[in-house]
């Protein structure tokens, strides 16, 4: 599945009508309902220039807000970690998990867990580890990645789906019903939050001044995760903070909206450190990981802007690339134009070369993004870097070399057209090319290119211009 | 009025009746039109590739060819006055002279549609096209430059125009550039969303404010055996459309 290259994946990905379809139908289905959501807000403009303006402050003084959480979450009884990279956040919950003796972990949602692919590394020290989110759980059966960073198994049909659960509870004759299949999982899940001996989950916002971990869901099952298991460790990326309650108040309707088209979601569960005296449940232990991964580097870079990201998914589902090739064809973590920007970012710009010219520039997501972050230009800047370290083709270089001069003289540029009308004889046919040698056969592959007009514009001015003065 | 057009090199070399639709729609509402010989393309192409470098030397020409008088700038083009209008200042971040130029040219700059309503105020076009007609909305125009309304608002005053909205008419048609080369399978499919909403109109004719689009819609149904009439908007405007 990810194997090969972004290109060779998308040109499988585009005939597969089946994944078409699906992308269509939900993606279609989480604009909608953004649209509707965001426009029924007094003034949605203003909320997202809110939503704005406070992830930007809290990246500009992310080491004082980080401060401020790690005191509230620890005054607060929990533990914080400081993790460097993925391996050592790792590592942290692995330690956690060992101390424990914990058989069992019950995870709720979290994109930073499989960023980390945290769930290999416990398996290899032998804890189980049950994904307890719906979409999660079905990909996790299949034994995929998410291809949606809201809907993680938004490629799956039901037909998949009650396959995955035959094969996973031995329950014949499912209807293709989501109910139904919804209590399977329920019924299946249930019983693991009990037995678990720790609930990992993600966090969506971390409030600094209290300490308090916020998870968004819809099923309810992130409120077992952490209420549950004797130990909970929510893995944070440090970028995540919301200051104060009045900013989450801003950033939280920002994320249900934009995300899945919900006034609020289902469940917002706010877990404050472990479980106080007379509190009738939650953990016995509360830890954060606060993990840098890569993050931190692109703090103090001019791509900055791209950990204002709050994961809501509105740049995925707008995204004609992301709807044509779907999340698997990026073979990253995180897909779409979101992805294309941070996984350059986060994994270096060769393993990832690709994606930054995986978009037409159409500016979709830019219009979508709740806390409009400028992707197209942050995707334009790494091609521009690539260009910088020479890993564009150098057919392709020289090519843009001699654009910049014909732009630059009116007579070469002059020459050039003519030279081009001669060179497309033998390939035209009724004013069109059918055919073209590379890397214009790109192009004819699929489409007519029209030919050279035989007179340009700039030759006809001259009869054009006289009229006016006559 | 003067106007100093800017064609654009696919208009200029591939699409000459556009630039001559567009001059003659100009002068219909009594703007002198006057044609900077010097100009070439406004180098997005490379600027969109990474190659920064060389869309600056033809930002560089740019200015140079159009700072010669102050008139209004007017392209027929949403995508190409994108790029001037917001992509020369950025490029010439660290040549504070240059940005500086750069900004007041792009100050200079309209997108056609944009220029007949918001600043000739044209209410009346006194064209006339029979057919049933729906519009692309192309990326840059709509999104870039938040032009939505004036190339409609002109289509629908056209006498015998037949109005019909196309089902997300603002997505991408997959032209963008080298990236319908460069990805050209995906491109393609973006391509047939596209058509396949267009088709869904039973229109007879579409309508688009830029050529890049055109050429990608068009050249996509034309493979298929199945065209249907395309013209930029200038050329309905102008009334010079062949049948
Ligand atoms: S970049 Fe913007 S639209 Fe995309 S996931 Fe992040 S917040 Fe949402």
């Amino acid at each position: 599945m990810t194997t090969g290259t972004f290109t060779e994946r998308a040109t499988t990905a585009v005939q597969d009508t089946q994944l078409r379809d699906a992308l269509a139908r939900a993606t279609v289905h989480f604009v909608d309902g953004r649209l509707t959501a965001m426009g029924e807000l007094p003034d949605p403009d203003g909320l997202r220039d809110r939503g704005r303006a406070i992830r930007r402050e809290v990246l500009e003084n992310l080491d004082e807000h980080l401060a401020t959480l790690a005191d509230a979450v620890e005054a607060a009884g929990g533990h914080v970690h400081w993790a460097l990279d993925g391996d050592e956040a790792c590592r942290i919950v692995g330690q956690i998990a060992e101390q424990h003796g914990v058989e069992l972990a019950v995870k709720a949602k979290s994109m930073t867990s499989e960023e980390i692919e945290l769930n290999h590394v416990l398996e290899a020290q032998g804890v189980s580890v049950v994904e307890t989110d719906l979409g999660e759980w079905i990909i996790q059966l299949a034994g995929e990645r998410p291809s949606h960073i809201i809907a993680p198994a938004v490629h799956k049909t039901i037909e998949d789906v009650i396959e995955l659960f035959k094969t996973a509870t031995g329950e014949e004759g499912l209807p293709a019903e989501i109910p139904a299949l919804t209590a399977v999982a329920r019924r299946a899940l249930r019983q693991r939050f009990v037995e678990a001996g720790l609930g990992i989950s993600g966090v969506n916002f971390a409030v600094a001044e209290t300490g308090t971990v916020i998870l968004v869901t819809n099923e309810g099952n992130g409120r077992f995760v952490t209420s549950l298991p004797p130990v909970h460790v929510a893995i944070m990326g440090l970028e995540k903070v919301a200051p104060t309650w009045d900013d989450l108040t801003v950033l939280l309707p920002l994320l249900t909206r934009s995300a899945t088209g919900q006034r609020m979601s289902s469940y917002v569960t706010a877990v404050t450190g472990p479980r106080r005296a007379g509190d009738i449940d939650g953990p016995q232990e509360f830890h954060l990981v606060i993990m840098d991964n890569g993050r931190s580097d692109i703090l103090d870079s001019k791509y900055r802007e791209s950990l204002a990201c709050i994961r809501c998914g509105a740049c995925l589902n707008v995204c004609p690339v992301y709807g044509e090739v779907g999340g698997h064809t990026y073979a990253s973590t995180y897909p779409g134009p979101i992805g294309s920007v941070i996984t350059p970012l986060l994994e270096g710009a060769e393993s990832a070369s690709e994606l930054p010219w995986a978009s037409s520039l159409c500016g979709a997501c830019l219009d979508a993004c709740p806390v409009r972050i400028d992707l197209p230009r942050m995707l334009i800047e790494l091609r521009d870097e690539q260009v910088a370290r020479g890993m564009t083709p150098r057919s392709e270089s020289w090519a843009f070399r001699w654009f910049g001069r014909l732009t630059r003289h009116r007579f070469l540029y002059s020459l050039a057209v003519r030279v081009g009308r001669l060179l497309q004889r033998p390939l035209t046919r009724d004013d069109r090319i059918t055919s073209a040698p590379p890397p214009l056969s790109g192009w004819t592959q699929y489409r007519d290119f029209p030919a050279l007009a035989g007179r340009s514009f700039s030759e006809r001015w001259e009869e054009m211009e006289k009229p006016s003065h006559d | 009025m003067k106007v100093s057009l800017f064609v654009t090199c696919l208009v200029d070399l591939f699409f000459p009746e556009v630039g001559e639709a567009t001059v003659k729609v100009l002068r219909e509402h009594g703007v002198e039109v006057d044609f900077p010989r010097g100009q070439t393309c406004c180098g997005q192409p490379a600027f969109n590739s990474g190659y920064w470098d060389d869309a600056r030397a033809a930002a560089r020409h740019f200015l140079d060819v159009f700072e010669a008088t102050d008139d209004y700038i007017v392209t027929p083009s949403g995508s190409c006055a994108l790029m001037v209008k917001q992509e020369y200042p950025h490029l010439f971040e660290n040549e504070p002279e240059t940005k500086a130029r750069a900004v007041a040219v792009a100050q200079r700059v309209h997108e056609l549609s944009s220029f007949l309503i918001d600043v000739l105020g044209v209410e009346e076009v006194g064209a006339r096209y029979e057919g049933r007609v729906t519009y692309h909305a192309s990326c840059h125009l709509s999104r870039g430059l938040g032009v939505t309304e004036p190339p409609r608002r002109l289509l629908q005053a056209v006498d015998g125009v037949e109005y019909v909205e196309m089902e997300d008419a603002g997505r991408c048609c997959g032209f963008g550039g080298t990236f319908a080369v460069k990805m050209a399978d995906v491109s393609n499919a973006m391509g047939e969303d596209k058509i396949a909403n267009i088709r869904a109109t039973e229109a007879d004719t579409l309508v688009g404010c830029d050529a890049g689009c055109l050429m990608q819609i068009t050249g996509a149904m034309r493979r298929s055996g199945r065209p249907i009439k395309a013209y930029h908007l200038a050329q309905i405007l102008a009334g010079e459309t062949e049948s």
